[in-house]
């Protein structure tokens, strides 16, 4: 059974029958079902097994992209769920996102921030401010509300101002280390919430704990954005932006500051990494992504106030990186996924569920029990759980594997444009060659 | 603006002091437990939490057996107070041996995550106890000394106004003061406190001394909890009403009281509790005062973390700590 399942794991061909197999399964199943959530579930898991399947990263992300931007859409079309579908998958691509800007600072960085939703939002409240005729109370010129297509901006602008507050509140804070990072930072987060929830007086900023409502729906040429399967293309390009953003962050010269950073603080400093700048720098991009998808979410929901910016939301956020595994950015895009699929759509239907089968009269679970208010055991579970047993989360980050023979030739190379023949390089070609020989 | 300040500060005082030796034993708490493990325990303001509803719970069965009549107030409060120590006292122990313990050598964003873990969940836990016992997760216990002292401050000088306070005051002023000199008798002069502060100097070396650290952690953990838990006890019996969400914001607070007096120094945790509990008052019956109405009495939470802020960074070691240099 085991040499069959390894035998497998190599091959592409039965991999991939079977998985346009599956696909076809679970599209079909959800085109013709009137409301099915577990072939939607599962047609997403299909994304998952593409990611293990052993092909080409090119082919992989073709097929990534089809899937996402054709299949998905296109096969939660056929019944009347389709646009409670489509909110679900927004609300993942929001939340994917954000965790994936979380990751940077605690995942890549190493600084526990408690407080990461105040970035979502100011991105938020920046553009819901502008949209609506809050803006009017305090500035002297410009027509408030702007329209819809003025959103795109924003979201430039709310990428802009989130950036701009990490930094601000990442200037004081970064002095302090490790566990009491932790505590100010989740102590600004609560800050900027109180002061949201209460600047609605002298001046009106931001609608006190009444929020802001009616907030302009995004325009693009004239037409205008208001069903959630089109937020869901917006939603999804803004992540591919950032997900691409973030597998090249991961891999430059910074993202190598930040992982050493992380692993040893004075020896990073001691190789020549600039502490302040770099860790400004994790806050300023990890926030910048978050404010971006608050400006969306703002649009989406058309009403934002206080309570969606709660401690609770920070740290379903960090239960989404801490699960799919720090550092990580597929673990973290599938905890994300794990973590908003289970708040929004397995809860829901279980506490129908467990509902009807009250009314049914066939068993009778009080109501202190119902899945929807089990949110915080489960997180809390799901956190010690990992903390303890699995660290390194679903997906385990792993380093970039560097071909030693590869490594070796390329050194012999300069070598030959090394005139004095540098001892060290020949005596560790030396090595390398031996190794492999005792290796092949 | 100056008098009207004034006027109201005899009230200002009580109301702080009640408060701020809450947040004094509470950071007892965190500051044994930093003190020896370099770990911030963020579910002791779960402890408390559940200390309280401990407390509640007994006062409740009390009087609905009808014995808070036949029974001296007094002698009801002191059941609560060491029943609920014992129990949140094995539970901080409980907590320490199943998510502290196993992660004693992890990196410490690790152990940070647990405690984030343990308080959600006991958060959860309490809320769905007291929701099947009760239907509702906000619970009232009956009330204690309710009786209001009116003291004249007036006639000291007509600059004040008269203040006054429940007797449940005098109860949890006296109460804590007392816990505060057992835990600095317990630390200073017993073997147990002894070897805690060997081992919060150095566990490897307090371990070749024959100190066993897993006890001594232990031990740490329960006289915590159980201080912890007792506050809880009498933070029911002071404000009346309580809820599961009450631990964590006043656990930060606490918190901060225990980084503003020194992390780790146990007198450091009683003062910054006491400082904090008058200044938060001081904030919310002044701040829109001062402000001219800008800032209302809602920010006076922003208060207290702007002042934890402001220590971390210009004060790191707290009021009465010593400034540790990193070793490398």
């Amino acid at each position: 059974m085991k040499e069959k399942l390894s035998a497998f794991k190599l091959h592409k061909t039965p991999q991939l029958i079977l998985f346009v197999a599956f696909v076809i399964v679970t599209s079909l199943a959800l085109y013709f079902s009137q409301k099915s959530v577990i072939s939607f579930l599962l047609l997403l898991s299909s994304l998952l097994f593409l990611y293990y399947m052993n092909l080409k990263n090119r082919t992989k992300w073709m097929i990534g992209l089809i899937l996402l931007f054709i299949l998905i859409p296109f096969a939660s079309s056929g019944g009347p769920a389709f646009q409670s579908y489509m909110e679900v998958a927004t609300m993942v691509g929001i939340y994917v996102s954000m965790a994936l800007g979380l990751n940077i600072v605690v995942g890549m960085a190493g600084l526990l921030d408690m407080g990461f939703i105040a970035f979502f939002a100011v991105g938020a409240y920046a553009y819901s401010i502008f949209a609506t005729p809050q803006a009017s109370n305090f500035m002297p010129f410009g027509h408030y509300p702007l329209d819809g297509n003025s959103f795109w901006a924003f979201l430039i602008i709310g990428a802009i101002a989130a950036a701009i507050t990490g930094v601000l509140i990442g200037v004081p804070v970064l002095r302090v280390k490790g566990d009491y990072l932790a505590i100010v930072t989740l102590g600004f987060g609560e800050i900027i919430r109180i002061v949201f929830n209460n600047s609605d007086s002298p001046i009106n900023f931001t609608g006190g704990a009444m929020g802001i409502a009616s907030v302009a729906h995004p325009k693009i040429f004239g037409y205008e954005l208001s069903f959630p399967n089109q937020f869901y293309f917006v939603t999804l390009v803004i992540l591919l932006f950032t997900l691409f953003a973030v597998l090249r962050l991961e891999r430059s010269k910074l993202g190598r500051s930040w992982k050493a950073i992380r692993e040893n603080e004075i020896a990073a400093q001691a190789m020549g990494i600039p502490l302040v700048k770099t860790k400004l720098m994790a806050f300023a991009l990890g926030a910048s992504f978050s404010g971006m998808m608050g400006v969306v979410f703002a649009a989406k929901q058309q009403f934002i106030d206080p309570t969606s910016f709660t401690l609770m939301e920070s740290f379903t956020i960090l239960v989404m990186v801490v699960l799919g595994g720090m550092g990580s950015v597929p673990g973290v895009i599938l905890g994300a996924a794990v973590v908003t699929i289970l708040n929004l759509q397995v809860l829901t239907e279980l506490t129908n569920w467990v509902n009807q089968l009250n009314l049914s009269g066939v068993v009778s679970i009080p109501d202190a029990l119902s899945p929807a208010k089990m949110q915080k055991f489960i997180f809390g579970a799901l956190l010690i759980i990992f903390a303890l047993y699995k660290t390194n989360g679903l997906i385990p980050a792993k380093n970039r594997v560097f071909d030693e023979k590869k490594l070796a030739s390329d050194k012999s190379n300069s070598k030959d444009n090394d005139p004095k023949g540098n001892p060290m390089t020949t005596l560790k070609d030396k090595d390398s060659k031996e190794q492999t020989k005792i290796y092949s | 603006m100056l008098h009207e300040m004034i006027q109201s500060l005899p009230q200002v005082l009580i109301d702080g002091l009640t408060l701020g030796t809450v947040y004094a034993v509470v950071a007892l708490g965190y500051t044994m437990v930093y003190g020896i493990l370099q770990l911030i325990n963020f579910a002791h303001g779960e402890i408390f939490m559940s200390g309280a509803f401990i407390g509640t719970a007994i006062l409740i069965a009390f009087s609905s057996m009808g014995l808070l009549h036949s029974i001296p107030s007094i002698l009801v409060v002191i059941i609560m107070l060491v029943v609920a120590a014992v129990l949140t006292g094995f539970l901080g122990m409980g907590i320490e041996r199943v998510a502290y313990r196993p992660l004693r050598n992890a990196p410490r964003l690790i152990p940070l995550i647990t405690a984030i873990g343990i308080s959600f969940v006991l958060q959860d836990v309490v809320r769905f106890i007291a929701e099947l016992a009760k239907g509702n997760y906000i619970i009232t216990g009956p009330s204690l000394f309710t009786k209001q002292i009116h003291i004249p401050t007036s006639s000291i000088s007509s600059v004040f106004h008269d203040s006054s306070f429940k007797t449940s005051f005098l109860l949890v002023l006296i109460i804590a003061i007392i816990l505060m000199i057992a835990l600095d008798f317990f630390v200073n002069k017993t073997k147990y406190g002894t070897a805690m502060r060997a081992v919060s100097l150095d566990r490897d070396t307090a371990a070749l001394m024959s100190i066993n650290v897993n006890k001594i952690i232990s031990v740490t953990f329960f006289v915590g909890s159980a201080l912890g838990g007792a506050t809880g006890v009498l933070f029911a019996v002071q404000y009346g009403t309580i809820d599961p969400y009450i631990g964590f914001i006043l656990g930060l607070k606490a918190f901060t009281a225990a980084v503003l007096g020194g992390i780790g120094n146990i007198r450091g945790a009683m003062l910054g509790g006491i400082i904090l509990g008058i200044l938060e008052m001081f904030a919310a019956a002044n701040l829109s005062l001062l402000t001219g109405g800008v800032l209302g009495a809602e920010y006076k939470d922003v208060f207290a973390f702007a002042i934890l802020i402001l220590v971390l960074i210009f004060k790191p070691e707290g009021l009465l700590g010593k400034p540790v240099a990193e070793k490398v």
